[in-house]
């Protein structure tokens, strides 16, 4: 990259807002892929839209490489810097620009974080319902880029089928609207083709949300159950019932252990499995279906059924859920967050396989997972100071991904492809879909300046230096999905 | 008019001439009334291939009728939340992805974009691809399913598509309450959870559609009816509204995406998803002609520089028409 380059750079921003030093470039190196660290040649701090524009507009023109960021969550390296690029920090558009109770919808700035869309709109009733577990401080703006996911899928489906308008600046420097404060459109889905784009078109600089009513009432069921496979037989019959819950969540016994450690959370003696299943919906639909749900898990066998009997209840089963990813951390040193879909009814096998690797290899394996969704969260504990103990990892991860596409499903649920998993797109998609999918991206992005070396394999590969927790994981502040 | 029945036939039929359209039963006829371009009837490209209930999922070929995949989940106890329209008109599965079009029970859970999870269609090269999976949860690639949504098929052939499914309610529930803008975001907004919130055409009533178990549903029936004036009355004219039964005048039906703060200005149309959207037997302003003789886009559309490169991206040679075709 040339100096003119970052010399007219600097001349776009005040010198405060345009970070060149190594010693404040550092907290940008990585994000929730810790594995992974790259130092930018800048990072720009834009306060306003149209400072973003500029920004992209001045690497379109000088060729350079940038990565948009929010709080840097991305379990799969989305937001990793390009060596000799820029990062575009856009936590300072943090604004909910419009919030209107009526339509229910938010229209926000990139940089706001989740959780504030819900706290905004709570006093109307209402809730943003995107959940993702770092969700008190990832950003819309990289929940958008990820379509982000979390625990209320199966009923609510993920970021996109939340969004409803997209302002955004292309790499192409074209400034775009799409949909609006409609639920409905017409023409193409512009929007529903920008969301999970990993950064690789351009950066949203508005984004309309809907919003949804708070669910009147809750019933929210933990049980402990002897083994993982009597959960998951649980998880069958309450889909064979026609409930429909809100979330369908299933923990293993070394994930219990972590947030047992970690938020002290108090689970069932005894218990290898632990279910989480919770429904919503106004009190009379719930208090039909709850004793339905609960004949369901009665029959089921399990150690010990403890409904939340109130909201105080509810919130310290979901903190015990939340908090196992980060949690994990404290029974290993270093770990690697795996995003595999299998079909529902393959979890048993998937779950069994997972176990075998485990023990074939000697790899801690511990399993956090959205059962209704079939999206595994196989955590991979290994310790980065062992010689080779990275590598055998990743090479475990690699298994648990093919075995994931051979039976049907897909290699991340919600954390994205990224850097992580670029290698394993050719597992899901033939050299036509890659190649149908690079030129999409080559025509929000002809230059590839927009995150190059993500998404798509074969790219030049950033350096692995590094392993562990995030710095913001290890001060307690995010947490992993 | 060519009716391939496999999908190797449906990518011979796209190479086979400069200029093609692929289209199903041609109940929204406004949307393929394109001159020049042979088109690809997808009849014979027929039937569901998967059906997982415990997965929530199905995939079926594009022609394959709506009615056969609503009767089909419907045995399963399953269903899709959206309502797809035109069932008894023919309506096939690649017809509702290209046109976009979804029913009242859009509502509460989304709409077709909102439960398309994979699909497999044919570029203007030629080249069968599968974009998106199939299974209830997938963040792998750019999302080409939802981009197909509403594309009138100007991008690609649909030859294939997967759709995630819920567990249909055990029974529902019709009110009929007079309809102001205000009824509409009390109701919309409320802890009854209403399935479906639709204006009748002639803009006076309200029709408030309530979903779950049975026991449940006369409690809020109730307590709907105490704040406002009102009735139950029969499910079946959800089934007129489907099949736009009630447009037989002009010939003319336009869709239009709107706000509810905007329903007063349509009063003659069938104001659907909780005034979100109108369909529109007399010329409004802005919309997507249906049916009827008036442009496609009524008062414009959206244009980008971004459209032209996607089109060039799959479809270089201009293969299929364009969105002003």
């Amino acid at each position: 990259m040339s100096t003119a380059a970052l010399e007219r750079l600097a001349g776009l921003l005040p010198p405060e807002r345009l970070l060149r030093r190594p010693v404040e470039l550092a907290a940008y190196e990585s994000d929730g892929l810790t594995a992974f660290r790259t130092r930018p040649l800048a990072v720009a701090l834009p306060e306003t839209e149209d400072e973003v524009v500029t920004l992209v507009r001045h690497c379109l023109e000088w060729k350079m490489p940038f990565v948009a960021r929010g709080s840097g969550t991305s379990l799969s390296g989305g937001s990793l810097p390009i060596a000799g690029g820029v990062v575009i920090a856009l936590n300072r558009l943090n604004r909910i620009l419009k919030l209107d109770p009526r339509q229910r919808i938010a229209v926000v700035q990139p940089g706001v974080v989740n959780t504030q869309v819900t706290q905004a709109a709570r006093p109307f009733g209402l809730h943003y319902a995107p959940d993702p577990s770092s969700q008190s401080i990832c950003t819309i703006g990289g929940n958008v880029a990820f379509n982000s996911g979390g625990a209320h899928c199966l009923k609510y489906g993920m970021t996109s089928n939340h969004v409803l308008g997209i302002k955004a600046v292309l790499a192409t420097g074209e400034v775009v609207s799409w949909g609006g404060q409609s639920r409905e459109s017409t023409g193409p889905d512009w929007c529903g083709l920008f969301t999970g784009n990993e950064g690789l078109f351009g950066i949203a600089l508005e984004i309309t949300l809907q919003l949804l009513p708070l669910a009147e009432c809750f019933h929210t069921v933990l049980a402990g159950y002897r083994t993982l496979e009597e959960a998951g037989d649980a998880v069958s019959a309450v889909i064979a019932s026609g409930l429909l819950p809100g979330a369908i969540e299933i923990m293993d016994a070394l994930a219990l252990a972590a947030a047992q450690a970690a938020v002290h959370a108090d689970y069932p003696e005894g218990c290898e499995a632990v279910l989480i299943v919770e429904l919503e919906g106004p009190r009379e639909v719930v208090a039909f279906e709850r004793g339905k749900l609960d004949a369901i898990l009665e029959a089921s066998h399990p150690i010990e059924m403890r409904p939340a009997r109130d909201a105080e209840e509810r919130l310290a089963i979901w903190k015990g859920r939340k908090s196992a990813f980060s949690a994990v951390g404290r029974l290993s040193p270093d770990f690697i967050v795996q995003d595999g879909v299998v079909p529902r009814r393959r979890l048993g096998e998937a779950l069994r396989r997972i176990a075998e690797m485990s023990r074939e290899t000697g790899i801690r394996v511990a399993n956090v997972f959205h059962a209704g969704d079939g999206n595994l969260h196989p955590l991979i504990l290994f310790d980065g100071r062992e010689s080779g103990a990275l590598h055998r990892a990743e090479e475990l991860a690699g298994r648990i991904l093919k075995m994931c596409v051979a039976m049907g499903g897909s290699i991340t649920g919600e954390h994205g492809i990224g850097v992580e998993k670029r290698e394993f797109l050719g597992e899901m998609f033939t050299s036509d879909e890659i190649d149908c999918m690079q030129r999409l991206r080559s025509a929000h992005d002809p230059f590839g300046i927009a995150n190059p070396g993500k998404m798509f394999p074969g790219k030049e590969a950033p350096a692995l230096s590094h392993v562990g927790l995030h710095p913001l994981e290890k001060a307690g502040l995010i947490s992993r999905e | 008019m060519m009716t391939p029945a496999t999908l190797s036939e449906l990518r011979e039929a796209v190479l086979s001439a400069p200029r093609v359209l692929a289209v199903g039963a041609e109940t929204k006829p406004r949307l393929s009334a394109v001159v020049g371009a042979e088109k690809i009837c997808t009849r014979h490209l027929r039937g569901i291939l998967e059906y997982e209930a415990a997965e929530f999922t199905f995939t079926a070929l594009a022609g394959t009728p709506l009615s056969e995949v609503v009767s089909t989940l419907a045995e399963h106890g399953q269903y899709l939340p959206f309502d797809p329209m035109l069932v008894d008109a023919g309506s096939t599965l690649g017809g509702m992805v290209a046109s976009g079009l979804s029913g009242p029970g859009r509502f509460r859970f989304g709409g077709v974009r909102d439960f398309i999870l994979g699909v497999r269609f044919v570029d203007g090269r030629g080249r069968l691809m599968r974009l998106g999976g199939k299974v209830v949860k997938n963040a792998a690639g750019f999302d080409v399913p939802k981009f197909l949504v509403g594309s009138l098929g100007r991008f690609g052939a649909i030859g294939e598509v997967t759709f995630k499914v819920f567990p249909a309610p055990e029974s529902q529930l019709t009110l009929k309450i007079p309809a102001t803008e205000d009824t509409i975001a009390t109701v919309g907004n409320s802890r009854w959870a209403p399935d479906a919130v639709d204006v009748l055409p002639g803009g006076e009533w309200l029709l408030v559609r309530l979903a779950g178990p049975g026991s449940a549903l006369e409690g809020l029936a109730e307590e709907i009816l105490n704040q406002f004036p009102g009735e139950i009355i029969g499910n079946t004219i959800w089934e007129d509204l489907r099949e736009f039964r009630w447009a037989t005048g002009s010939g003319l039906l336009v869709k239009t995406a709107i706000t509810p703060d905007r329903v007063l200005e349509f009063p003659a149309a069938h104001v659907s998803c909780g005034g979100n959207v109108a369909y529109s037997p007399a010329l409004p302003l802005t919309g997507l002609t249906l049916r009827g003789d008036t442009p496609l886009w009524i008062g414009g559309r959206n244009r980008f520089a971004l459209e032209a490169a996607v089109k060039h991206a799959l479809d270089p040679e201009g293969r299929f028409p364009t969105l002003d075709d």
